[in-house]
């Protein structure tokens, strides 16, 4: 750090950029948005700004793509070579955390009380990072469609229940849609936890006792996970979704299924496809409530950042409602912020996609906030898809509970 | 008294008299030789170390600790523990285990011997005869993880392969949804990979048929061979190197089945894809538990040396 810090003086020097001879102290930083023109263009902005507003500190921004985003970060730490700032999912933040990659925010708390909760990363009760926006699931459907087929259009506060939904499921497919349902069962990896932990949290279970964090026994194996779980076997077997087509929203789009469990990124191009048609409803409530899953990208810094205070000073400049603003229009995702939503063109009160706001505030759950988490989310999915596939329920989610116990055990509790 | 027995060394010095410059000078083309083939040797050398011996013993080392990828806590010495979990607690390992050894027990015998045949049908002296090596070279030079995501297209309850199927049999036979059934799974995966590899080897079989002297097929021919005898007489012996060096790189390259499982299937449905390499990746890497992981390779590192050698002493010059 400290030969960057040289670097940046002799930079400085030679360019006389500061008065008093000594250049401004340069921070590095990495975001994941590589290949996302719309998020680099906002970033760019602020960056410029921020150095523009003053002489003492000049961030760099590196961006890399997503999928190698998470090895980039893990192979600096290695390294020791981590940057200042540096953004991530959600989830993985307690484990960064644990691992010492990452120093407690120590943001104003007038930005992080205004933020989502969803839009806020935390271990152990300190707040490690914070994100400009949140994401939400819902699930689309034409209203003529539903209308046709004489099918109640569900609330948040008068969700489908489960039993209601196979009904709706049934009609649908009667109605001529094959596989009436599109869940994205055909992605991988984190989706999978994302999408359909928030349903075994609906029906009464968790990935893992909250209250400790040490176990996943009764949580996550529980006669009401079992029962999900039946639910979610059933689904595929009964042929009301299936874990084929292509990742993202095409399959409805095309009419070629009546419903789709996806996120509110895939919203601009059914509003296109569909225009005024298009409902975006709760998810079904599973007997506790319906929920959907919080969390996406956040900002953090480095613990070996030399001038932690400096990217205090970008981040709070960051947090302007503009800017919010900026990226929910741009990469349509939901402001993290309850002015910047007001000043949004899609999610202030008359915008078209306001109901993910609202999904958004009432629904949303965090991934449980433990260091354990990834090791939690690959066994999930694990799990999950060998349920699909035509499993034994109870036996695979006991394969799973001690697999994600040993995991914790071996790792001390994670710090719990 | 030591006269007698010094005047035969002085002997058989004044005998080697001549040849002393003679012997430095080949002394100097040795050291010479020597130099230049560590220069040749080195740039090898250097990469096994750094990629073969230093990860090795590394794999070694790790695979009696519990080091994780990411963690603040030291790791620490902990013996066979991780031995005793992959054969005792892990039932995912010992599939895997057993996956790999099945896929390479179809593949190595399968397509080396579609190698050979494609490679003597295209060895003809027809027209066109390019253009076949060329199609069938083709899924080669794609890259594999390109034709795994077009294969999972294919093998889709309403892909390509069942539609093919259901034109064959007049719709008298539905297909499954080859991927998602633990039963057809793996053998599906056997199928594509068969498919995109086969080509390359049917090269390497080319090539040795080329080798084989015309003269031989004639006085073959004169003899009044039928082509089988031919075959049987004529090529397959001059085959052997060949078939060798055919039978190792499949061998290696089954074994280290990981692109298709990772692309398809990720180890599933219910484990019937998961290879070794496979779960030594999900278990070291993505869930960062690095100490096992390296057992599993370490394991893995093992065994296909065995095989190596088994097969070594199979197929070694018995004169």
């Amino acid at each position: 750090m400290s030969a960057l810090t040289l670097t940046a003086c002799g930079q400085a020097g030679q360019g006389g950029a500061a008065a008093d001879g000594d250049g401004p102290v340069q921070l590095t930083m990495w975001t994941h948005s590589a290949g996302n023109p719309a998020e680099l263009e906002v970033y760019q902005q602020i960056i410029d700004d921020f150095n523009a507003s003053q002489d003492e500190y000049e961030v760099v921004e590196e961006s890399f793509p997503q999928g190698a985003y998470n090895d980039a970060i893990v192979a600096a730490a290695a390294a020791d070579d981590l940057p200042c700032l540096l953004d991530m999912d959600g989830p993985i933040v307690p484990n960064w955390a644990w691992a010492g990659y990452i120093q407690p925010l120590g943001l104003s708390t007038d930005i992080t009380d205004s933020l989502l909760p969803t839009a806020v990363g935390t271990y152990k009760d300190e707040i490690y990072s914070a994100g400009y926006w949140d994401a939400a699931l819902s699930i689309f459907a034409r209203e003529s469609v539903l209308t046709a087929n004489d099918v109640r259009i569900p609330t948040i506060d008068e969700p489908w229940t489960v039993d209601e939904f196979d009904t709706v499921l049934a009609t649908l497919q009667d109605a001529g849609y094959d596989t009436p349902l599109d869940i994205g069962a055909e992605d991988t990896g984190e989706w999978w936890s994302y999408a359909y932990s928030p349903m075994l949290q609906s029906s009464g279970g968790d990935l893992v006792d909250r209250d400790t964090m040490l176990t996943s026994d009764g949580t996550l194996n529980g006669p009401e996970a079992v029962d999900f779980f039946t639910w979610f076997q059933g689904a595929f077997d009964q042929g009301y979704t299936s874990n084929a087509g292509t990742i993202g929203n095409e399959e409805f789009n095309a009419d070629e299924v009546a419903l789709s469990y996806t996120g509110v990124w895939n919203a601009l191009d059914s509003l296109d496809a569909v225009g005024d048609d298009l409902l975006i409803l709760p998810p079904p409530d599973f007997g506790n409530g319906p929920k959907i899953g919080g969390g996406s990208w956040q900002w953090g810094i480095s613990s070996t950042c030399a001038s932690p205070e400096g990217a205090r000073a970008y981040l709070e400049f960051s947090f302007a409602d503009e800017y919010l603003t900026a990226f929910s229009d741009k990469q349509i995702v939901i402001p993290a912020t309850e002015s910047a939503t007001e000043a949004s063109e899609h999610f202030s009160t008359d915008g078209d996609l306001r109901p993910f706001v609202e999904l958004s505030q009432q629904l949303a759950v965090l991934r449980p906030q433990t260091p354990a988490y990834p090791v939690i989310s690959s066994t999930f999915e694990k799990a999950a898809k060998d349920i699909m596939n035509g499993a034994d329920v109870q036996s695979t989610l006991d394969g799973a509970v001690s697999e994600i116990d040993a995991n914790i055990q071996s790792n001390d509790g994670y710090g719990f | 008294m030591t006269t007698p027995t010094s005047a035969p060394a002085t002997g058989a010095g004044a005998a080697s008299h001549p040849l002393p410059p003679r012997r430095r000078g080949a002394g100097r083309a040795r050291r010479h030789e020597g130099r230049s083939g560590l220069a040749m040797v080195l740039p090898a050398l250097v990469l096994l170390v750094l990629f073969l011996v230093v990860p090795v013993m590394l794999a070694f080392g790790l695979s009696f600790t519990n080091a994780r990828l990411i963690s603040p806590n030291p790791p620490r010495f902990v013996g066979l523990d991780n031995f005793v979990r992959a054969f005792t607690a892990d039932p995912v390992f010992l599939r895997s285990t057993v996956n790999t050894f099945v896929f390479a027990l179809v593949v190595v015998p399968v397509q080396a011997g579609l190698g050979l045949l494609l490679a003597v049908l295209v060895n003809q002296k027809i027209r066109g005869v390019t253009a076949f090596r060329v199609i069938y070279f083709i899924p080669v030079v794609t890259s594999i993880v390109v034709v795994s995501i077009l294969w999972k297209f294919m093998y889709q309850e309403n892909g390509l392969v069942n539609s093919f199927i259901d034109t064959l049999t007049f719709g008298a036979w539905q297909g499954t949804a080859w991927l998602n059934d633990p039963s057809t799974a793996l053998g599906a995966i056997i199928v594509l990979s068969i498919w995109q590899a086969v080509g390359f080897h049917m090269l390497i079989w080319l090539s040795g048929l080329q080798t084989i002297p015309e003269e031989l097929y004639e006085a073959a021919r004169m003899d009044g061979a039928t082509p089988w005898q031919q075959f049987t007489n004529v090529t397959w012996p001059g085959l052997r190197s060949t078939m060798v060096f055919v039978l190792v790189t499949i061998t290696i390259a089954a074994l280290g089945l990981f692109v298709q499982v990772d692309v398809m299937t990720q180890g599933g449905p219910v484990n019937s894809t998961s290879t070794l390499v496979y779960h030594a990746v999900r278990k070291g890497y993505r869930e960062m538990e690095t100490g096992y992981g390296a057992t599993i390779s370490l394991i893995f590192f093992v065994l296909v040396l065995v095989i190596a050698l088994v097969q070594r002493f199979l197929t070694r010059d018995k004169d």
